[in-house]
């Protein structure tokens, strides 16, 4: 029986191994070294705060894995030799594989921060991370103040994570506004507004010169790079961006950029060795999207295309009209088709922004000013359905479609009021006066 | 046990200062319990009442106005109370201990202890309340009313406060606030003060829940008042049959469930801090499924034999004669069986069979009924004492000490959920012939698990939202928590057409669409 050994146990494997067994009779076996069981990743924060318990993080119970003869196996992967197809793990144990997936996802990114590996600095990624986090971080008299480096969507997220008890932080952010390399400046500026209303500290076009330690070699303070003010503090979060985490490759021959190099079939150079979700990258990138795609959805879509490949079935992975979601403190932010910030945006791609004035909800179309089509929305505050969106997109609508039709996208609870007719009539005005 | 506290879960100095205020609230009761003669009862009450709402009010107002809107559950699985800890585990026991004395040592609250069989005690103290109201004394029933009443109120202002970005949520709890105060606590007090023979009868407490509705000394006290009585007998026989379908068709059954029902009422408000520990296993799920389906079949043997033992043979007393009555009860389950099973037998799959099973079980008891029964005795015990066991079974010992008594351990919805025959049929109309559903937002899931955990029913929403199916689920009450918590706006709670309602997919929206295409289509 074909043995196909998964290394990592995130959703791009794990997905990968659900549909491998609707699919096929292979053995299947996973390997981590970071926890027993598949958990929601994008969930750890919800642990720290006390919404839930770790174990509420899992999707599947226990019993799921050998009921459905997926092997797992704890262990530290350190060499992969390819042309015997067998794993070494740190231990010395090893694991024959007729098939290989590597889908190990991410590490935090470090950029040689002096002090960066001390005692109460750390990233927001792994379930290690979390547990750093409760020692380092229990309460607001161990920790007087954590300051946060690198303002994306892990940042935010580990600054809700420590306001939750109340722990003071300090959000040093490089860029000028939040995330604004990726959101266009009014909902960015709304997000900065918002951030500050839940008493952060945010410090916008700040940087992190170095990390100081006390005595037993723990955080102490930071050193800011642009004023030299010491803020004291007893927990740094790192979360300026994450890469692929290949170390453990360098040597098995497969060909590794960033991340491990794969064709649209994610297949790597070596045959029968394959690579997906966040440590996979594209030769090419596909349309719009970045050659490494470290978002939960693709991991899922190449785990979903992977498993067709592994069972006889080759396809390319191709996945369809963008869309992803996060959520800004109590902000939800959800986005169809591609808007660009002003940073990244193309010549033809005009913005129709909308801005409720309570300051927590806002929308952002993307059209093409020459030909007036739907490009992309980002929508704040507002759920709006993904169908829809995906179909308008697929049906190429023009921009006047989309406004007029906004209500039959709203995806908001029942009972909620509805800023489509106000979007609209803003819409018609912006129109009038350019 | 977390040795550093996390120091979120400290209250402030206001919450605490709120504490003690609704904790001489409820000092005054226990005193009045421990039968302290207060000089005025009715200036006692009302003190104790009000400093217990000004209590939770207080309270409330500390932990939600000082933060932004937003989801409030920070801390929730650290808190002794919410999180089965000490003082969790204190609380079901004091809950439990309460109902055990309630509805079964009612004398130890003072129930006719007095000279002349008056009051003393906590039910005493209420004696003044309930004699503005419908001027007589007050029962342990009316002490339990009034409670149960001011818990959903200041709960319900609570939860109120603690959605004040939801208008869902707002909507749903000022309802329930309303159906308590007005339909199962004034106005059949004030229906006593018109007519002091009609039974008491909470408008919006349906058959089977309302278990003793069919019972022959109400059913003889309706039936010798005259139109009025009639009317609402007959309103009793409508609302389960007649208005219950249509109502569950358009809507659910949280039209019931979350919206109007006493049991759900509390659970919703008093109940929310409990909601997550309902367990969300498979083996849970299982259990349920039986368990409450054979209290559905015990009800409506019970309810039959009840109706059964007190129709007479006799052809000139009434039309409705115990063949007759049978062939009815036959003729109705089997009209549904047949329907069901015609319709959506594919839907059911496996289910059909266990249906299929629970219906010939209950046609073969109803026969056995029949042909052994007797002008006194039916399957050989008397009428009676099948009608008390399952009020002392089910009806206290099931929806009360353990529904509500082990809030803090099981969860806020446990009777709802393994025990209520009401919630039964609903959840079996709602499952079959409704158009609610909650709609799966595409492929936006992140499998974080915030929906399971907060889904009070047990279930595990996110084993249907990270597969893009909608959830149609029998037991789900439509309290649109899920929805609520969901942090990547992927669940809605809707009224649409049956079709397409159940869409099981193996592949998410936004993937290759030739390989969903492909995928799917099997």
């Amino acid at each position: 029986m074909e043995h196909i050994v998964i290394i990592g146990n995130g959703i791009s494997g794990v997905t990968t191994a659900r549909h491998i067994r609707k699919l096929s009779d292979k053995k299947i076996t996973i390997v981590s070294t970071e926890t027993d069981y598949f958990f929601s990743r994008t969930a750890l924060m919800y642990v720290y705060m006390g919404h839930m318990k770790f174990e509420h993080t899992q999707p599947y119970e226990n019993w799921f894995w050998e009921k459905n003869r997926i092997d797992l196996k704890k262990g530290y992967v350190k060499t992969v030799e390819t042309k015997s197809k067998t794993l070494h793990f740190a231990d010395g144990d090893t694991l024959k594989y007729d098939k290989l997936v590597i889908a190990t996802g991410s590490k935090p990114n470090k950029f040689g921060w002096p002090g960066q590996d001390l005692d109460g600095v750390m990233g927001m990624y792994h379930k290690q991370d979390l547990d750093n986090l409760e020692k380092h971080a229990p309460n607001n008299d161990v920790c007087k103040r954590a300051v946060i480096v690198g303002g994306g969507l892990i940042g935010i997220e580990l600054a809700e994570m420590l306001n939750s008890r109340s722990i003071p932080v300090t959000f040093l952010v490089r860029e000028s506004s939040f995330w604004n390399g990726v959101l266009p400046s009014g909902e960015s500026e709304m997000i900065n507004r918002h951030i500050k209303n839940h008493h952060i500290d945010l410090r916008l076009s700040t940087n992190l010169k170095e990390i100081k330690a006390d005595e037993n070699g723990k955080v102490k303070s930071v050193i800011i790079e642009e004023t030299g003010e010491e803020i004291e503090c007893n927990v740094v979060g790192l979360t300026a961006g994450v890469s692929p985490n290949i170390s453990f490759l360098k040597d098995s021959g497969v060909e590794l950029g960033r991340g491990v190099k794969v064709n649209r079939y994610l297949e790597t150079n070596i045959e029968d060795v394959y690579a997906i979700g966040d440590c996979a990258e594209q030769h090419e990138a596909i349309g719009n999207r970045r050659p490494i795609e470290a978002v939960w959805y693709t991991g899922r879509m190449m785990g979903e295309t992977l498993a067709q490949t592994i069972c006889g079935n080759r396809r390319e992975y191709k996945p369809g009209h963008w869309f992803n979601s996060a959520k800004f403190m109590d902000i939800e932010y959800q986005t169809y088709g591609w808007v660009f910030s002003e940073r990244n945006k193309q010549d033809y791609e005009q913005h129709f922004h909308w801005k409720h004035e309570d300051d927590t909800k806002c929308i952002t179309v993307a059209y093409n000013k020459d030909t007036n089509k739907f490009l992309g929305i980002n929508t704040f505050g507002i759920r709006m359905r993904h169908e829809v969106f995906d179909r308008w997109l697929t049906e190429e609508r023009d921009v006047d479609y989309v406004m007029n039709n906004l209500p039959e996208a709203n995806f908001d609870p029942e009972f909620y009021s509805h800023y489509e007719a106000e979007i609209l009539s803003a819409y018609n005005n912006t129109l009038q006066t350019t | 046990m977390s040795l550093a506290k996390p120091d979120a879960l400290g209250i402030t100095t206001k919450q605490k200062v709120a504490l003690a205020v609704g904790i001489v609230g409820l000092f005054i009761l226990t005193l009045a319990l421990f039968n302290t003669n207060f000089p005025n009862e009715g200036l006692s009450l009302t003190a104790a009442l009000g400093l217990i709402a000004i209590g939770v009010i207080m309270y409330s107002r500390e932990a939600y106005l000082t933060k932004l809107e937003g989801i409030k559950n920070d801390g929730q699985w650290f808190k002794s109370i919410s999180s089965r800890g000490i003082w969790g585990w204190t609380l079901g026991v004091i809950l439990t201990a309460f109902y055990i004395v309630l509805y079964f040592y009612p004398k130890y609250l003072g129930l006719g202890q007095g000279v002349d069989g008056s009051n003393t005690g906590l039910i005493s103290l209420f004696d003044p309340l309930s004699q503005l109201l419908s001027g007589r004394n007050a029962s342990q029933w009316f002490v339990y009313g009034t409670l149960y009443t001011l818990a959903i109120l200041a709960f319900g202002y609570k939860f109120i406060l603690k959605y004040r970005h939801n208008r869902y949520q707002q909507i749903r709890t000022f309802s329930v606030m309303f159906f308590q105060l007005g339909f199962a606590f004034l106005i059949p007090e004030f229906m006593y003060v018109m007519n002091n023979d009609l039974p008491y009868y909470d408008l919006k407490s349906v058959w089977p829940l309302n278990y003793y509705l069919f019972d022959e000394w109400s059913v003889n006290a309706f039936l010798s008042n005259g139109s009025i009585g009639l009317a609402l007998i007959i309103f009793g026989i409508l609302s389960i049959f007649v208005i219950t379908p249509i109502l569950t068709y358009k809507y659910g059954k949280r039209w019931y469930c979350s919206w109007v029902c006493g049991c759900g009422g509390l659970a919703e408000t008093a109940g929310d801090s409990f909601r997550h520990l309902s367990s969300k296993k498979l083996s849970a799920w299982k259990l349920e499924r039986w368990l409450i389906h054979t209290v559905l079949v015990f009800s409506v043997v019970m309810t039959t034999a009840m109706v059964y033992t007190y129709l007479g043979y006799d052809k000139n007393d009434f039309w409705l004669t115990r063949g007759v009555f049978i062939s009815l009860v036959i003729g109705f389950l089997t009209l549904v069986f047949a329907v069901v099973m015609y319709f959506k037998r594919q839907e059911l799959g496996k289910d059909a069979k266990a249906g299929a099973i629970g219906y010939l079980a209950v046609i073969a008891l109803l026969l056995i009924m029949h042909f052994t029964g007797t002008t006194e005795h039916v399957f050989f015990v008397k009428g009676g004492a099948l009608r008390s066991a399952y009020g002392i079974y089910i009806g206290s010992i099931f929806s009360g000490v353990i529904g509500t008594g082990f809030y803090p351990i099981l969860g806020s919805r446990a009777w709802c959920r393994f025990g209520c025959p009401m919630a039964a049929i609903l959840g079996f109309q709602q499952r079959l012939f409704s158009k609610f559903r909650i709609t799966t937002n595409g492929g936006q899931c992140i499998s974080c698990g915030n929906c399971s955990n907060s889904c009070e029913m047990g279930i595990d929403v996110r084993h249907y939202a990270q597969k893009g199916e909608n959830i149609v689920r029998s037991s789900c009450v439509g309290c649109g928590i899920c929805s609520a918590v969901c942090p990547r706006g992927v669940l809605k709670l809707e009224n649409d057409s049956m079709k397409g309602r159940i869409n099981p997919t193996e592949i998410l929206l936004g993937n290759d669409v030739d390989l969903m295409e492909l995928v799917n289509q099997k």
